[in-house]
């Protein structure tokens, strides 16, 4: 690991205001990830995964409200930015792919003209500036470039979500934060998403924030991971410590908590008990 | 292998929706059988064709081929099998715990009417009492749930009502349609251990419907690999799954998030190029049955 990490989570609290109480949804929370690194949340839904990235992005609007803690990209606070220094920020040097974003594209716009739109805004390219890299963008995730002619409803769900990739990596941001990108997508093509994301993230060096709920997932794909349980990050280790030495009973449970293709399949039936 | 006789059976069923080059071939030459106190598991990607084939056996589609059987009776046979005794014996879970139970109605109510209606003979406290034992029987308290309503309710709780509701209608077989896929993962493995049980401590057939293979080899005894409409292989799961044959179900298999293989092994990577010919290939029609051993067999392109 490098002396500055890329991104540095300090102490975070969230809270969600409401009428009677407050809801603390983060409860300081502290990490790093490492230029090139793919660094994992796990936990199961509700634990506040999705409340970090938004903020991450300072995409978190009210009730959710930061009551501490400092984000640090780069080493400057992301939660200073003003609006200028946020523009530049976003997509840039973070983007986001959502569980849903397949469903993010806009249906009435060719492929294209979702490229031309982020390009002509960030990069004040032309239409065939920006047809060119829409092209780059779609052969990295595996899609005929010719295809950018089509609407979003002439693909598969797969490739939308790849789609939805390509355009976050068209300004290539240094952190990708991916909440569940794959949770709604087969396994086959899951694994063939990802897999292509593990070897971008080594060709162009970016580092990834990979959010799910499938512990053996993580395990393959990311170098460190935080599992979290209310708010809380009980623990964090690389994948290897998490996978072979969990430390803490939360993890174990969880790993407990769902069936493998191997092993005696009713060690579960004891465990769940 | 199996003496007893199944509770039902698919021969050779087809169902297709549509018309001229927009058909669909949802389910096609479809064979199978579900038998008291055992646990099919058909699996397969969205599309494949697994809720239509759960269609079928609810009854909610009619085949465009083949017939299908309800303890030896033909279902097409008009008045064979009276459709409120199909109804109330076979029953259905949905992926969704929330959409399938009335949001106006208590626990108690939901529970209450099908047992009255199925089993006229209980009046009173005997009703009562046997609302409270099949609370038990799915592990919840019934002193602390049976005067809620679905929304006070958790998704596994939820779900646990829903297969409480089939025991109180009578069911002798469960078609289990991704029961747990909308769960959090801590809930789920209660919700499979608890159909496990109805099979084996009241003999009840289970259809279980998943794209999990990892559920699957937990809970069912056999398993149906589909792929676009067609079952391409199937037999005893441990058999099918130690020793694939066809070629989409090792793509399946290899494709299972498994913590033991990471992403960087050279030997993990899936070939794209590789994946679309079996993807193709899988789509033909595969008429030849091949049988590898006594209960597991897989389908050729003639
Ligand atoms: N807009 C909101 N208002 C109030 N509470 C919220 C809001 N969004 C999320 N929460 C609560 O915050 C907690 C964490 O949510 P979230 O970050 O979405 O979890 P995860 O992504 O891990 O499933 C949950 O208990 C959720 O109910
Ligand atoms: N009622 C219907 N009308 C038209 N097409 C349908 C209908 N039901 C299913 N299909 C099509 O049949 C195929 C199989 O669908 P389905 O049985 O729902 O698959 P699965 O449950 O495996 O996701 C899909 O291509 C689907 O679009
Ligand atoms: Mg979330
Ligand atoms: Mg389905």
């Amino acid at each position: 690991m490098t002396a500055t990490p890329l991104l540095s989570v300090q102490n975070l609290t969230i809270d969600y205001i409401g009428a009677k109480f407050d809801f603390r949804a983060v409860d300081d929370v502290s990490f790093d990830i490492a230029s090139g690194e793919v660094f994992g949340l796990a936990g199961e839904s509700g634990c506040g995964k999705s409340t970090i990235a938004y903020a991450i992005n300072r995409l978190h609007k009210p009730p959710a409200l930061i009551r501490q803690g400092r984000i640090l990209f780069e080493g400057k606070d992301v939660l200073d930015l003003d609006d200028k220094a946020l523009r530049e920020f976003r997509w840039h040097k973070v983007a986001m792919v959502f569980q849903s974003a397949m469903n993010s594209l806009n249906p009435v716009l060719r492929v294209e003209a979702q490229f031309h739109d982020l390009l002509k805004r960030h990069r004040g390219y032309s239409k065939a500036q920006s047809r060119e890299r829409a092209a780059e963008m779609l052969r990295l995730v595996d899609i005929p470039p010719e295809r950018m002619r089509d609407y979003p409803h002439q693909f598969s769900g797969g490739m939308r979500q790849r789609i939805v990739i390509a355009i976050c990596m068209t300004l290539d941001p240094k952190l990708v934060v991916m909440d569940e990108p794959t949770t709604a997508l087969d396994v086959v093509v899951q694994r063939e998403i990802l897999q292509r994301i593990d070897e971008l993230r080594r060709s162009r060096g970016f580092s990834v924030l990979f959010i799910t709920h499938d512990l053996g997932l993580m395990v393959q794909f990311c170098d460190r991971i935080g599992i979290m349980l209310r708010g809380n990050l009980v623990e964090q280790g690389t994948s290897d410590q998490i996978y072979h030495r969990p430390q803490h009973d939360y993890t174990k449970q969880l790993w407990a908590s769902f069936p493998s293709l191997h092993g005696d399949p009713f060690r579960l039936e004891r465990a769940s008990r | 292998m199996m003496v007893q006789e199944p509770i039902i059976a698919l021969d050779h069923v087809s169902k297709s929706f549509g018309r001229g080059d927009k058909v669909v071939r949802a389910a096609h030459d479809i064979t199978f059988a579900l038998h008291p106190s055992r646990t099919v598991a058909l699996v397969g990607e969205s599309g494949s064709g697994k809720t239509t084939c759960a269609r079928l056996v609810m009854r909610e589609h009619q085949p465009d081929s083949g017939r299908i059987l309800f303890r030896g009776r033909d279902l097409s046979d008009t008045g064979a099998v009276g459709l409120k005794e199909y109804r109330r014996a076979v029953q259905m879970i949905f992926q969704d715990p929330f959409a399938s139970l009335n949001p106006a109605h208590t626990v108690d109510f939901i529970l209450r009417r099908p047992l009255t209606l199925g089993q006229p003979h209980l009046k009173g406290r005997a009703v009562d009492e046997t609302i409270a034992d099949l609370l038990r029987r799915v592990e919840l308290d019934p002193g602390a749930v049976v005067h809620k309503h679905p929304h006070e309710l958790s998704g596994g709780q939820r779900q646990r009502i829903n297969i409480a509701r089939t025991l109180a209608m009578g069911a002798q077989v469960i078609v289990a349609d991704e029961p747990t896929s909308m769960l959090d993962v801590s809930v789920r493995l209660g919700v499979l251990n608890l159909l496990n049980e109805m099979k084996r401590d009241l003999g009840v057939a289970l259809l279980y419907i998943t794209h999990d293979l990892a559920t699957a080899r937990y809970i069912a005894e056999d398993i149906l690999v589909m792929y676009a409409g067609q079952i391409v292989e199937w037999g005893d799961v441990h058999q099918v799954l130690t020793n694939p044959q066809h070629a989409y179900t090792r793509l399946l298999l290899s494709a299972v998030p498994d913590p033991g293989i990471r992403f960087d092994d050279p030997g993990a990577r899936l070939d794209p190029r590789a994946v679309d010919v079996i993807r193709r290939e899988a789509r033909l029609l595969q008429d030849r049955v091949v049988e590898i051993g006594p209960n597991h067999f897989t389908r050729q392109a003639a």
